[in-house]
């Protein structure tokens, strides 16, 4: 059997999504499959957040790049409107722990590139009106901002069909043999190539091949209110990442900052944490007084993955030619879109701009 | 009402919860102090539940919106199961219960199928024009046109005129022959029959025109409604109504919210109002000591509801280990017969208040279905053109859904309309169930707290 496709992209989240987008314009024929229906997992539910401030240094210059995509989008995603928005963004401290916390982090990720700058309580204020001003100390960030993560999905799948990539939604893959042989809910299917895109899954994904790969499932909470007058106008955090709060122009406020619920990868998301809710909520009433006259409307859970080392895993899947992986990466939706053009540059043969993160660092061989 | 004095008379610890400010919910709702209701059978029925519920011995909250569930299976994976935790409040405060069984009462929530000018003020739906009048004393209007399909329709503008109002007409879905097909399951129950006739003889002898087999085709007016016009289904003459207020319903749908999201087994069933429970015939759900009665477990009316109530509470008791099993069992055959004809009716009434198919392939494109998002049915459809699938892909694709309703006003025409695009009911599945279950105020759960009192967790990796 001659392959069907070039390219098979596992996982139809911002990772495969992107991924599978730039093969087809680069000339693959591509199949993207994800057992349900595209962007609903940690892409379509997370905070839209795209910031510099609760980025991993690391990660700094990748997410750079990646603003500047979510930014631009009607220029290279030509299936809708993510309401992608540039936003002054602070990090604030209300300790002098916390403070200690701002600064250090803030000169890590200054070095790698955010142009991150510390500011007074007044001039945070003068920023942001709506803050608590017993603020102490604040990161100032003019470069953050969000998407509407939920409208996401929508906008690729319009471009993936134009690109010209075979959907399969709600089509499970559940081996992969040498070759290779792509044992999914519709049957077999051959491609040269294969990408692994499974976020929390990728653990279970690396198995089909003999590798094993731990990756450690967060269950992120997030909260959204009902419709409010304007409170706020920038991305807040707070130095410890615990808080990401921003309001959307159809006046929600959205309240996460990765507050951690009931859930793992095998069961997915169970439950909100009542006391986890309750904290979440807290810290952000302490930081936006105004959200005290707001009502809750709706809380969800998304599963996040991280590595051991807390870096993404985007590279070859060693030892096996043409396996490919990307995921796992804290902040993944913020600097996605770019770690995947990178994967495809690298796929099709280019010369990359910035360097992949390898996943030998990250293996335990299994013995064969 | 009924499933908290029967599990209390037999010794159990009984909290009952409910949102409204006297025990009794939709059918038997209390007029609020001041106004004296309508005597009536409801209210003899209602202060006899009532009076039997305080006899009890069962704590009764009310004033209280349960806003939160979790607790029996929402645990970690490989857990044991915990006690069920209900999360109720105030618009002050919250307050957290724990109990080993859950007994879900939740009744059901009307069905608007949308059509040009519903959003206008004025218009209201068949059972909030019941509440104004069962506990305000309240007229929708001046001058009521009460239409849509089911029995309410004709419950409400009798209601109306008992208060002295004026209906201006009955625009009633079902034709003549519709009732008639049902006259022999009726008349399994006198009283109910009985009933119905004295609405309609109200209604006849008043003189109001009543349109069978007719519809809604647009209400119009500036900023409130001012006039509807109504069309024969079968095509014709459209006619004008001038009103200054329109009850409008299509039939009522399970509030399945609290068994969804404890991720108990549900199935579509049209004729019982739409996704219910999976539930064996002592009220059990799919989820261990958790029972679902009432109209929230498949609509069946008011008459079956206690004896369902009861039966949950009994199932509970046995399985709990407080009453035996073969007494309960006998107790329970009494009232499953006992409820077998009152059910039967409700059943047929629930069925004849499915609204025609073609209802909703009437809903005009440029017409609002999502009132809290402003989605149309266009929107709609150009959503399902892109990819959307399923209810929560449309949800996000559109935000249709996602306001302060919580799709409870939207849900079932978006989900038809989608169903009509993607094959059935199944495909387009349900809203994912969450907390909290209505909307919540922050300050009624922030409560006093100290900033170093918030238990932040370790921060993230830099």
């Amino acid at each position: 059997m001659t392959p069907q496709f070039d390219c098979a992209v596992i996982g139809a989240g911002v990772m495969g999504c992107t991924t599978a987008l730039f093969l087809a314009r680069g000339g693959m024929r591509v199949v993207l499959f994800d057992r349900g229906p595209l962007w609903r997992q940690a892409s379509g539910v997370n905070a839209g957040t795209l910031t510099m401030q609760m980025t991993r240094a690391a990660l700094v210059p990748y997410a750079l790049q990646a603003w500047e995509m979510w930014m631009s989008t009607p220029g290279w995603l030509d299936g809708g409107d993510v309401l992608a928005r540039a936003r002054p963004g602070l990090s604030v401290a209300f300790t002098d722990h916390e403070v200690a916390m701002l600064e250090e982090r803030a000169r890590l990720r200054r070095q790698a590139g955010a142009p991150i700058e510390l500011i007074d309580a007044a001039r945070a204020v003068a920023i942001e009106p709506g803050l608590n001003p017993v603020v102490k100390r604040a990161g100032h960030c003019p470069i953050d901002g969000f998407t509407s993560a939920y409208l996401t999905g929508r906008a690729f799948r319009s471009a993936l069909v134009a690109a010209g990539v075979e959907l399969r939604e709600g089509c499970a893959v559940h081996d992969i043999a040498p070759g290779f042989d792509l044992r999914a809910d519709a049957g077999v299917l051959r491609a040269q190539r294969v990408v692994l895109a499974g976020g929390v899954w990728l653990e279970p994904m690396a198995a089909w091949f003999g590798v094993h790969l731990p990756i450690k499932t967060l269950i992120n909470q997030l909260v959204v209110t009902e419709r409010l007058p304007p409170v706020m106008r920038t991305v807040l955090g707070v130095a410890s990442g615990l808080l990401s709060l921003k309001q959307y122009e159809n006046g929600t406020v959205l309240i996460g900052g990765g507050w951690q619920g009931i859930g793992n990868r095998e069961t997915g998301p169970i439950a909100v944490h009542p006391e986890n809710l309750l904290g979440n909520i807290r810290l952000a009433a302490h930081t936006i007084p105004a959200l005290r006259e707001a009502r809750l409307v709706r809380s969800w859970l998304g599963l996040e993955g991280e590595t051991a080392d807390a870096l993404p895993a985007v590279g070859r899947l060693p030892g096996i030619a043409d396996a490919w992986m990307i995921g796992c990466v804290h902040s993944g939706y913020t600097a996605g879109p770019y770690l995947a053009k990178l994967l495809a540059q690298a796929i099709l043969g280019q010369e990359l701009e910035l360097p992949l993160f390898p996943i030998e660092r990250l293996l335990t061989q299994e013995v064969a | 009402m009924a499933a908290a004095t029967c599990a209390a008379l037999h010794g159990a610890g009984v909290v009952l919860l409910d949102e409204n400010a006297v025990p009794g919910g939709q059918v038997y709702r209390a007029a609020v102090p001041g106004v004296s209701g309508a005597p009536g059978p409801d209210a003899r029925v209602g202060d006899r539940l009532r009076a039997a519920l305080l006899a009890s011995g069962a704590e009764v909250r009310s004033g209280q919106r349960v806003w939160a569930l979790g607790g029996g299976p929402l645990v970690a994976p490989g857990a044991a199961p915990a006690p069920y935790r209900v999360d109720a409040c105030t618009d002050a405060a919250t307050a957290t219960i724990e109990a080993r069984s859950l007994i879900v009462c939740a009744g059901a929530h009307e069905r608007i199928v949308p059509f040009a000018g519903w959003t206008l003020p004025g218009v209201m739906g068949l059972a909030a024009a019941t509440i104004l009048l069962k506990s305000q004393a309240v007229l929708p209007g001046t001058r009521t046109v009460v239409a849509g399909i089911g029995p309410l329709l004709a419950a409400v503008a009798a209601g109306i005129l008992a208060k002295g109002g004026r209906v201006v007409g009955v625009v009633d879905l079902a034709s003549r022959t519709d009732w008639l097909r049902q006259l022999p399951t009726l008349a399994e129950r006198p009283p109910l029959l009985a009933r119905g006739a004295g609405w309609l003889a109200r209604i006849v002898s008043a003189g109001l025109p009543l349109l069978s087999g007719h519809r809604i085709v647009r209400a119009l007016g500036a900023d409130v409604v001012d006039a509807v016009e109504v069309a024969p289904l079968t095509g014709g003459v459209t006619r004008r109504l001038d009103c200054d207020a329109l009850c409008v319903g299509h039939g009522l749908v399970p509030a399945i919210e609290a068994t969804l999201l404890y991720r108990a087994e549900h199935v579509f069933d049209r004729a019982r109002g739409g996704w219910v429970p999976v539930l064996d015939g002592s009220q059990r759900s799919t989820v261990p000591l958790l029972y679902a009665a009432g109209d929230g477990a498949g609509v069946a009316g008011a008459a079956a509801a206690p004896l369902a109530g009861e039966i949950a509470a009994l199932a509970a008791l046995a399985d709990l280990g407080l009453l035996g099993t073969a007494d309960a069992e006998q107790a329970i055959a009494v009232r499953r017969g006992a409820r077998s004809r009152p059910a039967r009716v409700g059943a047929a009434m629930s069925a004849m208040m499915a609204p025609p198919g073609d209802l909703v392939d009437r809903i005009p494109p440029d017409c609002v279905v999502c009132r809290c998002e402003d989605v149309t049915r266009a929107e709609i459809e150009t959503a399902v053109d892109v990819g959307a699938r399923d209810l929560n892909q449309l949800k996000h694709f559109t935000r249709c859904g996602m306001g302060p309703c919580q799709g409870r006003m939207c849900g079932e025409a978006a989900a038809e309309l989608l169903a009509r695009r993607v094959g059935s009911r199944e495909a387009v599945g349900t809203w994912t169930a969450r907390v909290p279950l209505r909307p919540v105020p922050m300050a009624a759960l922030l409560d006093r707290f100290d900033y170093a009192d918030i238990p932040i967790p370790a921060p993230a990796p830099i």
